[in-house]
């Protein structure tokens, strides 16, 4: 018996067990096998479970904990470190025949992983204030900005922030219509905010390290740029400027 | 718009954003750590017996699979489809490029 | 190398830290002398979870329990979960670092439990190297620890003591030994816990581990327990760690309780009695 076959029959319900796999006696013992099937699939869906609060709020316990089975089984972990497991959620959602009819899910899931990768993020310092006035007077749309690591961009064409604020919070019904979310980190608890117009556009071109006039270029004509600097600002995601 | 006019409306909006955005100072990193936490999610525990999730099967494709969502989707009222898009898209163009996850 | 770069945990009851119990083990830590706390839930960059290991690290000697290394694969350690490990104790100089007799990685696939491995010299050989690397690679001597199982193997052709004793005599690695795993792989494969203990090396036991059990059949009766960390130490647990403390004298206590976990006083509850136990012998 290799690891190999082991593994094989661990994530395959349907699999034999492996040659060799006995009692003490030497007896065949499969229910004693499915102690490691199970701590597997438990394990992993628990995982799951606190990882993806919201798309499990949006489908309920006992489908989230069945689809998770699906899930784990076609997207083991590929880290040992399982606070950032589930990156491959929004795709396996996509295709995910019983929640088709569901398709702000993706982009929920999205924003959930996001949530979870900002808390585990680096700690950095903003930018001090008198920073910021000394550049109002540079050649300001030259300039790249740095932004904090916990800083994370969810773009969608669904209401991602009111869905999680509906779930996460008990806000208000969500109206249909494109969202893109913002995930800053002040402290230490993230928190997704909606951006105000443009901002979606204009904090990807940061986000791609372009300038500051190529991302006003990209955010088109009624882009709220005070508003979008004014939740950067006071979520300390600006960590640093690039000449 | 030209560089210097950007440059100016970039200024102004800074200028706006600094005036008016809570730049609260930060707490001491040891309250900091007071706040809710995220489980740690690697263990060495074993899970809950023998028989429930391990050997459950799992076969959307077939005809095992007979569950539907039962959350607070139901109270979601975000058609979906097609139609549903193109009437939340006249809000905003939808010939934008999303990121990739 | 082999000298316990952190110092050692000293030999008094500890906890696995949980973060749901941070202001209540600052505020009244009761017997608890030190905290445990699995390495990969502290492989992060940052954020709340190592701020408040930093902060806990001023006020507790911290042990780093691994569960992921995979040191009993088929396949070569992985470099860059080692490199994480070596950077996690740097910059935390923990007291001690432990890991398991156990998998838990294959092809690329990492299957969050600790895998059983047959008892032969190809395995044990294999076992060696992986902690000669782990111990050159981290600059200290770590612990392993005996696990729970489930199954036999047909292949097995050395007893569990006495593949643990090889280990600990070829590579200088110490021993964390888990009575609680002692217990319910008694029960699950047939022996006898009294008797496994008292062939078990002490001399090389750096760590206890306590922690409860489910109870469960096997597919023709038999009691199966299963190493659940879910509930209180049973009775039978605490006698067989009161004999191994009688003969090897105080040594750290673990109180491990990762399902359901309970409000802080009952895991200060649990750390009294282990106390109680090591006072005895003091």
């Amino acid at each position: 018996m290799t690891q190999t076959d082991f593994a094989r029959a661990l994530l395959d319900p349907e699999a034999d067990i492996p040659v060799g796999i006995t009692d003490p006696t030497g007896r065949p013992a499969p229910k004693r096998f499915s102690v490691y099937r199970n701590n597997v699939a438990s394990s992993l869906t628990r995982a799951l479970e606190a990882a993806f609060p919201t798309v499990r709020k949006l489908v309920g316990d006992e489908f989230f904990a069945a689809m998770a089975g699906v899930f784990l089984r076609a997207h083991p972990p590929n880290s040992r470190m399982l606070m950032l497991y589930g990156d491959a959620m929004p795709g396996f959602l996509e295709g995910f025949p019983p929640v088709a009819h569901l398709g702000y899910l993706p982009d929920v899931a999205r924003l959930d992983q996001a949530m979870r990768e900002s808390y585990h993020a680096a700690d950095i310092q903003p930018l001090p204030d008198a920073e910021f006035q000394r550049l109002i007077g540079a050649d300001i749309a030259g300039l790249r900005l740095r932004l904090a690591p916990s800083l994370r961009l969810v773009r969608s064409h669904w209401p991602v922030v009111s869905i999680w604020a509906a779930n996460a919070e008990g806000g208000p019904p969500p109206v249909p219509g494109p969202e893109d979310a913002v995930i800053l980190r002040p402290e230490f608890d993230p928190r997704p905010q909606r951006l105000p117009s443009g901002g979606g556009a204009f904090l990807q071109g940061l986000l791609e390290k372009r300038t500051l006039g190529q991302s006003l270029d990209q955010a088109g004509a009624s882009v709220n740029l005070p508003g979008i600097l004014s939740l950067l600002i006071s979520g300390r995601a600006i960590i640093g400027v690039d000449e | 718009m030209s560089y210097q006019s950007k440059s100016l409306v970039i200024a102004g909006a800074f200028a706006a954003a600094l005036s008016g955005a809570a730049t609260t100072a930060s707490a001491q990193e040891n309250e900091k750590c007071f706040g809710v936490s995220l489980a740690g999610q690697n263990d060495c525990a074993a899970g809950e017996g023998t028989t429930c999730a391990g050997t459950s099967k799992v076969d959307y494709q077939g005809n095992a699979w007979t569950l539907v969502p039962a959350g607070t989707c139901a109270t979601m009222e975000l058609p979906a489809g097609a139609d549903g898009m193109a009437r939340m898209g006249s809000l905003e163009a939808l010939d934008r490029d999303l990121p990739s996850a | 190398m082999l000298d316990q770069t952190g110092g050692g945990l000293p030999a008094k009851p500890g906890t696995g830290y949980k973060p749901q119990h941070f202001a209540s083990i600052l505020a009244d830590p009761g017997p608890v002398g030190w905290l445990e706390i699995h390495a990969e839930n502290y492989m992060g960059d940052g954020g709340r979870p190592l701020a408040q290991l930093r902060h806990l690290a001023q006020r507790f000697p911290i042990s780093v329990h691994g569960v992921g290394l995979s040191i009993g694969g088929e396949a070569a350690l992985d470099l860059d979960h080692l490199e994480r490990l070596k950077t996690l104790c740097g910059w935390l100089n923990p007291a001690s670092f432990s890991e398991h007799l156990a998998w838990s990685t294959h092809d690329g696939a990492y299957l969050n439990d600790l895998l059983p491995l047959p008892y032969t010299t190809a395995t044990l050989a294999r076992v060696c190297a992986h902690i000669n690397q782990v111990q050159d690679v981290l600059g200290r001597r770590m612990l392993l620890e005996n696990p729970s199982t489930y199954v036999a193997f047909s292949e097995t052709a050395m007893e569990e003591v006495a593949f643990l004793t090889q280990i600990a005599e070829r590579t200088g690695c110490g021993l964390l030994l888990d009575v609680n795993n002692v217990y319910v792989s008694g029960v699950n494969q047939d022996y006898d816990p009294q008797s496994y203990l008292d062939r078990f090396p002490l001399l090389h036991v750096g760590e206890i581990h306590l922690g409860g059990h489910d109870e469960d059949r096997d597919d023709h009766g038999n009691r199966l327990l299963i190493d659940s960390h879910g509930a209180e130490v049973v009775d039978p647990v605490w006698a067989l760690y009161a004999h191994v403390i009688a003969k090897a004298g105080p040594l750290p206590t673990l109180i491990e309780w990762d399902n359901d976990v309970p409000d802080w006083p009952v895991l200060v509850d649990e750390a009294a009695r282990a106390a109680r136990v090591l006072e005895a012998v003091a």
